[in-house]
């Protein structure tokens, strides 16, 4: 288990996407539940995968927010992530 | 059983413990432990429909009441199913296998029949390659496992998705089949039920392998013509063909097996005429259902229902070849009518059903006749567009107007009877 992280949760997350002539679905940005808002950078691979974190699978979509990779699931028709659950936050 | 150079490659390609798989890869929680997936348990009877690897060595079995698989395994997690989930992964799977060939035929919703024989040089040229490449992609891209056969037909195919589970590959090969097939306990062959195995056990044969060399005169007489297909299986020569379906669709719970309607007529049939209004006006519903699904059939069915005590029969016959004129349906449906039932006030009839069977899709090969008129079909295609535009009743057979009662009657939309339930009540 990584330091400072319990456990990760299947957190459904608002995404702007953009969806081009050949049906490819690109994610432009996430909205977090609390309101905030990031761009995303750069979309560094594209794949379906099974999220074995949290259960479940989609396309997974590596990203680049703010200098860091995350994962972003798109289940048809909603988006995911694996969120962090901190240590002590139950 | 000599190696043919001809031999086909095929895959059978079996989910493990599916339901109680998915849950799985859908809660990450329920990993490693004994899990069942059963129906309906507020209502006292509720069965297990799936059991999860884990939850075996507690001798759960499936189909056994989960009050009984409860008291084996005590703390067992039982789920109800969630069947949009388990078409979903069965329709991703199946993407998958058609990256690999386009003849994927599905045998319910996590075992598939893959024929790669064309195209396992477009993939690495060896069929173990292509399995493992399967096997590695289910994995990652939905969480659970799968077991694959490999064989030289559907039979042996399905035997080695059989032979080692979970999440196994094993190879039925014209070296080893001797030892892994033939030495198999004869209920591990596909179609070998309970009642076949005891059969098979009172005459002495124990073994696939036995199976494949019991005499002619044995088989015929304990089953008939069932015996010698079961043979040809433990002989590996079955030569049924892996079935090609709509790729587009990737889905397994739109296959259908027959069309079919049947009416109680709105008086009791006591003549010729009204049984032939009756009879044509439900070949064209089946017909154009048929049409609408993309599939031809080979097999006319009708079913006949007494006025008297209400008992039925039906008949059947196979067509020359497959079809979905409604004039052929009909026509065939009304000989079948005629050849076995008198149309007199002796004998009232109170209800009919058409049914066609041995469906095979349109768009794939077909053998066609020299002597039909194909132009049939494409007058029917022509009919079914002006139906879907104006209305069923906007264009009716002369013959279906000879029957007041069922003038006006659209057939195919107010009437859609399940022909299962007219057929089996």
């Amino acid at each position: 288990m990584v330091q400072g992280i319990a456990h990760r949760k299947k957190q459904y997350v608002e995404v702007t996407a953009l969806h081009d002539e050949e049906g490819l679905v690109a994610p432009l940005a996430i909205k977090w539940e609390d309101g905030r808002r990031f761009e995303i950078d750069e979309v560094l691979d594209r794949r379906r995968a099974a999220a074995l974190k949290v259960g479940g699978t989609g396309t997974r979509y590596l990203v680049r927010i703010g200098g860091r990779e995350t994962f972003l699931y798109y289940e048809d028709p909603r988006w995911f992530v694996e969120a962090i659950v901190p240590d002590g936050a139950a | 059983m000599d190696p043919v150079l001809s031999d086909r490659i095929i895959l059978h390609v079996d989910m493990n413990s599916f339901y109680a798989s998915v849950e799985q890869a859908e809660h990450p929680e329920l990993r490693g432990k004994p899990v069942v997936v059963g129906g309906e348990e507020d209502r006292r009877h509720g069965i297990v429909l799936t059991k999860s690897i884990e939850a075996k060595p507690y001798g759960i079995k499936t189909a056994e009441a989960l009050w009984e698989a409860r008291q084996k395994c005590p703390g067992l997690i039982v789920l109800p199913p969630h069947y949009h989930l388990y078409k979903r992964y069965s329709k991703i799977a199946r993407a998958i296998y058609y990256d690999y060939t386009d003849l994927v035929e599905p045998f319910g919703l996590d075992e598939n029949w893959l024929d790669i024989t064309s195209t396992v040089q477009l993939h690495g040229g060896s069929a173990l390659l292509v399995a493992r490449e399967i096997s590695e992609r289910i994995k990652a891209e939905l969480g659970v496992t799968v077991s694959i056969g490999i064989g030289w037909d559907k039979i042996t195919a399905k035997f080695g998705s059989d032979y080692k589970k979970p999440d196994a590959i094993t190879q039925i090969t014209r070296e080893n089949y001797r030892e892994i097939f033939w030495g198999a306990p004869v209920r591990d062959l596909l179609y070998v039920g309970r009642a076949t195995e005891r059969k098979l056990h009172a005459a002495g044969i124990e073994t696939i392998g036995q199976l494949a060399h019991a005499s002619d005169g044995y088989l015929q007489r304990t089953f008939g013509k069932i015996g010698f297909m079961l043979r040809s299986f433990a002989r590996g020569e079955d030569t049924t063909t892996v079935k090609s379906y709509d790729a587009r669709r990737c889905d397994v719970a739109r296959q259908i097996k027959s069309y079919g309607n049947g009416l109680t007529a709105p008086h009791d049939i006591t003549c010729e005429r009204d049984a032939k209004a009756l009879i044509y006006l439900l070949a064209e519903s089946v017909a154009q259902r048929l049409r609408e699904g993309g599939m031809r059939a080979k097999t006319v069915a009708i079913a006949v229902r007494d006025a008297e005590d209400l008992t039925y029969y039906t008949r059947q016959m196979h067509l020359g070849a497959s079809t979905a004129a409604t004039m052929v349906i009909a026509d065939s449906a009304w000989q079948l009518l005629v050849d076995n039932q008198p149309l007199d006030e002796e004998h009232a009839v109170r209800g009919l059903a058409v049914r066609v069977t041995s469906l095979i899709p349109s768009n794939g090969n077909r053998q066609l006749s020299f002597f039909k008129d194909h132009a049939q079909e494409d007058l029917d295609h022509a009919i079914d567009g002006l139906r879907q535009r104006f209305g069923n009743t906007c264009i009716q057979r002369g013959i279906e107007l000879t029957d007041e009662a069922l003038l006006g009657l659209d057939i195919k939309n107010d009437n859609t009877v399940h022909p299962v339930g007219y057929l089996h009540r």
